[in-house]
């Protein structure tokens, strides 16, 4: 009797539990990010209205920490034979990713299998390039990206008499001297991210390689070529803004990244991401214009490279095509001309799809945002050239790293530019040489 | 006549050990066995190719002069912040075990440090000595001090050194005040019975009667400075400017787990597991031998 009504009761629950599930079996993803705040929230709101619109498959995200958590945290589970459908990972962690081979499914791939037409000509040149294969075909989904750009506060610039944004690295100087002699602002310059400014941007702009073989794209043998005369001239020039006191160094990554907002420093330099932050906090009016360049050096200014993040699919023994046709349904849906305008709108990153950006104009964002398309316009003024498409070097993170310590050194008086370019190129090498010996198949 | 323990069967005490024997299996042999297996690999970050290398990890470890360098920042980090927070805790802990009004709310306090997590002690470091919006940073800037912990090396190791020992205070405390309370008050009446000065009683009479906390925490300390300051470190200065702060325990980390680089990063998990297995047989063997029980 007993058992009989256990019994009974478990058929129930089962009955109860498969109704909803008869009409229509939802296949389910789950989509680890790296977004904290409220770019994180945004991420779930797009989320959430995905999986609103239809009813076949539903996207689970999860905020699993930085993005070096969300590579490693993937990466883990990848070995131990269960990890997300997709992965968020930054732009530096783009070779390691595309040398997994059978951990990777490519996105042109995915879209193949599952029967969807994307032109990847759709997306922006600098994003497209960024995550393409020597064929052009899409590796990874471009998902958040970003370009650096300069920061100037207009009442600092007023209170010292300066009419002119400038645009070159001469111009910079000149006004940063201006600043300091109107003791406008407590600290003239900083910049948030320094290899990414100082080193990556600058590289593409002025279309020297930071390594060979197309920054490696074209093999894993590439070796960085720091010590080429553009780098010891770029850094000479930081370096001696630094000894004048026109430039503060604020620390790795992110760390100065208050620096500007506060009012502390008149110019910055950073990511067009930061957009909503200075929007929120700055208590004076700003602008954000393209990157300066050496006009004594490259006459009109190549295209920058981006920041940011992609989204990569991770395989698995037991993944079904059905799997795999939601995370393309879901690629598909950030990639409609409304879902990427919205997204570059409310997040400050630049959009993903050309469609995007027109309609972003059309509807006049521009003119009432100045300033808002300064990433766009500074990665699509120039047809990308191998020097400026974008980064593909193995163990970039730790390069990144190498180059920030050799530059505290400089910025200690502990060494000269040359030594430190020379330095930071003698263990960036070792660092390609480990991770090409250790991919090699 | 010694009497010995006999269970009638042999089941249940290796029954009773289980627990902890399992714990100890699955916490650290796995571990510890796993990470002298990688450290004769190299692989990619997935794992998709694996190489056997013999000792290269560990040969490529010892020529790099960075990984040398740490070794020094290591010993200087461990000793300072040994000797700080003992040294201050000590003295609090003299001070908590006179007779004094709200020593009840005065120990509380003092314990607090030690529940907050070290990425929050951080940030309460930072509010001090950033260079900007830190108090004392802000201050020292004001009377002419260049301080910038994130460009000057030395100030960065004071910072990291200082956030490290604030933290094991509270714990050295504890264990202070409780060896204090357990000296008898005889003993002390006595001292000063033949007219010994204060200063006198507390090195010849209590300092050698503490001694076994002493050297307890002084094993525990440099363990603590050798594997737990790692959140303090990561939060303050990334091990850097340079690699100023850059100890090996935050090396390990950062090759193993930013860099994911499994086979250097467990090499160094090995010689940092040898260095502390190392540590504690000298400390047990020559320094118990001088300690009053």
């Amino acid at each position: 009797m007993h058992r009989r009504s256990l019994l009974a009761g478990a058929a129930f629950a089962l009955a109860i539990g498969a109704a909803p599930a008869g009409a229509q079996q939802r296949t389910e993803v789950t989509f680890w990010y790296g977004l904290g705040g409220a770019l994180g929230e945004r991420v779930q709101e797009q989320v959430d209205r995905f999986n609103r619109s239809q009813d076949r498959y539903r996207v689970n995200a999860t905020f699993r920490g930085s993005y070096v958590e969300v590579m490693t945290g993937a990466i883990a589970a990848w070995r131990a034979g269960n990890p997300p459908h997709i992965a968020q990972v930054f732009e530096v962690g783009t070779a390691t990713m595309m040398a997994a081979g059978p951990a990777i499914k490519p996105v042109h791939e995915l879209f193949r299998e599952a029967g969807v037409e994307i032109d990847p000509k759709r997306y922006l040149a600098g994003v497209r390039g960024y995550y393409s294969d020597t064929q052009g075909r899409l590796v990874s989904m471009p998902h958040n990206s970003s370009s650096a750009l300069m920061w100037v506060n207009l009442d600092a610039f007023e209170k010292a008499g300066i009419r002119d944004i400038p645009r070159t690295w001469r111009e910079v100087r000149e006004v940063a001297q201006k600043l300091k002699a109107a003791n406008a602002t407590p600290c003239v310059m900083t910049t948030t991210w320094p290899t990414w400014v100082l080193f990556e941007q600058q590289s593409a702009i002025h279309d020297v390689g930071l390594a060979t073989k197309a920054n490696g794209f074209e093999g894993m043998d590439a070796e960085l070529q720091l010590t080429h005369p553009f780098f010891l001239k770029h850094i000479q020039f930081i370096a001696d803004l630094q000894r004048e006191g026109l430039f503060r160094y604020g620390g790795r990554d992110n760390a100065a990244g208050n620096l500007f907002p506060s009012g502390e420093c008149a110019i910055s330099f950073g990511s067009s991401a930061a957009r909503a932050q200075i929007e929120r906090d700055a208590k004076f009016r700003w602008a954000s214009v393209p990157l300066p360049y050496h006009d004594d050096f490259i006459q009109s200014p190549r295209n920058g490279v981006i920041g940011g993040a992609s989204l990569w699919v991770l395989t698995a023994r037991n993944r079904t095509p059905a799997e795999y046709a939601a995370v393309a349904a879901f690629f598909e849906f950030i990639s409609r001309p409304d879902e990427d305008a919205w997204w570059h709108q409310v997040t400050g990153y630049v959009p993903l799809t050309t469609a995007a950006y027109e309609k972003s104009k059309a509807e006049g964002f521009y003119e009432r945002n100045p300033g808002a398309d300064a990433a766009i316009i500074q990665l699509s003024r120039a047809e990308p050239t191998p020097n400026s498409q974008g980064f593909r070097l193995g163990g970039m993170v730790e390069i990144r790293n190498i180059i920030q310590e050799e530059l505290e050194k400089v910025f200690q008086g502990q060494q000269t530019v040359a030594q430190a370019l020379e330095a930071a190129n003698r263990r960036g090498n070792q660092v390609l040489r480990n991770f090409e010996r250790a991919n090699r198949s | 006549m010694r009497k010995k323990v006999i269970f009638p069967q042999l089941g249940l005490p290796y029954l009773l050990l289980l627990p902890q024997l399992a714990i100890t299996v699955v916490f650290f042999f796995l571990p510890a066995g796993q990470a002298i297996w990688f450290s004769f690999l190299r692989q990619d970050a997935f794992g998709i190719r694996t190489e056997f290398v013999w000792f290269e990890n560990f040969v490529e470890l010892f020529q790099d002069p960075l990984y040398l360098d740490s070794m020094w920042v290591t010993l200087v980090f461990s000793f300072w912040v040994t000797l700080l927070s003992m040294s201050v805790a000590l003295g609090l802990a003299v001070l908590a075990d006179r007779h004094i009004r709200g020593a009840t709310a005065y120990k509380t306090l003092l314990i607090w440090p030690y529940a907050i997590a070290p990425a929050v002690a951080a940030v309460l470091w930072i509010f001090i000595f950033h260079p900007q919006i830190g108090l004392l940073g802000k201050f020292l800037n004001g009377i002419g001090i260049k301080w910038d912990y994130k460009l000057n090396g030395t100030q960065a190791l004071i910072t990291v050194i200082v956030a490290s020992a604030w933290k094991q205070v509270s714990y050295n405390f504890l264990f202070f005040l409780a060896g204090l309370q357990s000296i008898p008050r005889s003993v002390l009446e006595a001292a000063a019975i033949d007219g010994a000065s204060p200063a006198r009683r507390f090195w010849t009479v209590v300092f050698p009667l503490l001694s076994p906390t002493t050297f307890f925490l002084l094993v525990i300390n440099l363990t603590y400075a050798f594997f737990d300051t790692f959140g303090v470190i990561d939060a303050l200065t990334k091990g850097g400017p340079a690699k100023a702060t850059t100890t090996l325990i935050y090396r390990a980390y950062i090759d193993g787990r930013v860099n994911l680089d499994l086979g250097s990063s467990s090499a160094q998990s090995v010689v940092l597991m040898l260095a502390v297995i190392a540590l504690t047989a000298v400390q047990f063997r020559f320094i118990e031998r001088k300690v009053h029980y």
